[in-house]
């Protein structure tokens, strides 16, 4: 008989693949707060820092001597270039901490779903809406997450500011530098999580149909 | 052969072998299989755990190269295929239903079903309204909007059933479909495949252990070390308690 030609599975849309996405991370609620949590406190953490420096920087520059007694006595070195390696440190270790973690948990719930994944690609999933789809789900998470982040580390940095120092904040506030640093922590929170994504998304993706054969839960 | 009869089979297994290897050993799961399913015929594979059984299985489902031989399915060789094409293969003539079900536990009964719809390049609107379609011919239009959590064993595999028809498949591959069901509904499980065999002219080929299913069966495969050991059509096989023809199953 003659061999017909059979057409290529053709890819679904990023809109409709985000659509049937978006359904699962809702209902997958918990399990994905708990992924963020990690990327909450890391980015949280890196905001911190980068705010109270910019406020603590502010202050010194005021060159206010009632200030500058209120900073003496807070542990700051006011005429010194202080050294950050340590914080940078710090902050380095903590981002790091935060993108093996959601690297773990992104592989975790590929493993969780081998199953789903095997049965997606028997009712004619390509690879790529494995990718995407696991792609997306890890993005949201971890933008999500670095935004809560951003919000959390600007509230904790501004309440100690002022526990600190008090008006004199307010009067100094140093706006555009404080804008800087929540800029800089999205940028990082977002490139950090969309590439720790990459990795799971492929494992994902080379699962086999077979797998949905798998009888053990 | 004359046309007509070449019609007739949607299923043309020849010599399918398959060879695992296992570091310096290689296991023989599948020695040369030859088999033809005629269109339209329900048809059951039978064997015991490491017989080979679901290998094969597998093999006609599309889901699994064979190390040698060839599995024809309508008309298209599997073993030809590139990826993307045994992808359009499995979501067009297709349809799988699964001991355990395998529905998306994170969508509702109309999302699950409309899945398929949506690969096969439909927009989500269009394919939810098919699905509803079809979740009403399956007795479970009630139940549109549930997750799968939240009804029944039997009614999960409706929905199961539900979503391997949707895209008007040629071939239904279930496997061990009754497995998780009690008796009772199990039976209404079998009795709904053979009520829709015949309503959308599809041929059902399952892997299974149930005596039920085998006496719905138009023809019994007895599945042996990797070969086709026997081949029955409808009447030539008797059914006992505990036996079939004499085999007792495993």
């Amino acid at each position: 008989m003659q061999q017909q030609t059979i057409p290529e599975q053709k890819h679904v849309s990023w809109a409709v693949t985000l659509n049937v996405s978006w359904a699962g991370i809702k209902r997958r609620f918990f399990r994905s707060l708990i992924t963020m949590s990690g990327v909450v406190l890391a980015i949280a953490f890196l905001t911190y820092m980068q705010v109270m420096n910019e406020i603590v920087q502010a202050l010194v520059e005021a060159r206010d001597p009632v200030l500058d007694a209120i900073l003496q006595a807070a542990g700051v070195e006011i005429h010194e270039e202080s050294s950050n390696d340590s914080i940078v440190l710090l902050i380095i270790l903590s981002l790091l901490a935060c993108f093996v973690g959601i690297v773990n948990s992104m592989l975790m719930s590929v493993t969780e779903r081998i199953k789903e994944i095997g049965t997606l690609k028997c009712l004619g999933a390509l690879d790529g809406f494995i990718v995407r789809s696991y792609f997306i789900e890890s993005s949201v998470q971890g933008v999500a997450g670095t935004c809560l982040g951003c919000i959390l580390g600007l509230i904790v940095s501004i309440v100690v500011a002022f526990s600190s120092y008090k008006g004199h904040v307010a009067t100094h506030f140093p706006w555009v530098g404080v804008f800087n640093a929540l800029l800089v922590s999205l940028l990082i929170g977002t490139l950090l999580s969309v590439s720790a994504a990459i990795l799971p998304a492929y494992m994902a993706a080379k699962k086999q149909p077979v797998d949905a054969m798998r009888v053990e839960e | 052969m004359t046309t007509e009869q070449k019609e007739d089979i949607i299923v043309k297994a020849r010599g399918v072998t398959k060879v695992y290897t296992m570091g310096a050993e290689k296991i023989h799961a599948l020695r040369g299989i030859d088999l033809d399913v005629r269109r339209g015929e329900y048809l059951s594979i039978l064997g015991p755990s490491g017989s080979g059984k679901s290998t094969f299985f597998n093999m006609v489902g599309g889901l699994d190269r064979p190390t040698d031989g060839s599995v024809e399915v309508d008309g298209c060789c599997l073993r030809e295929l590139n990826q993307k094409q045994l992808a359009w293969v499995r979501c067009h003539k297709m349809g799988y239903i699964f001991q355990s079900f395998n529905l998306i536990m994170t969508m509702t009964a109309l999302e699950n079903v409309a899945l398929p719809r949506i690969f096969a390049g439909e927009s989500p609107s269009e394919a939810r309204d098919a699905a509803a379609d079809i979740l009403k011919v399956v007795g479970l239009g009630h139940r549109l909007t549930h997750l799968p959590s939240q009804v029944s064993g039997g009614q999960q595999q409706r929905i199961a059933i539900a979503r391997a028809l949707v895209n008007k498949p040629s071939i239904v591959l279930a496997d061990e479909p009754t497995g998780n069901l009690d008796l009772h509904t199990g039976e209404e499980i079998i009795n709904l495949l053979g009520e829709l065999k015949s309503e959308f002219g599809i041929t059902i080929i399952t892997a299974t252990h149930d005596m039920k299913m085998l006496s719905a069966s138009d023809t019994v495969v007895w599945i042996k070390d990797g070969r086709a050991d026997r081949v029955a059509r409808k009447g030539e096989f008797e059914i006992a308690i505990g036996t079939i023809d004499g085999k007792t199953l495993a």
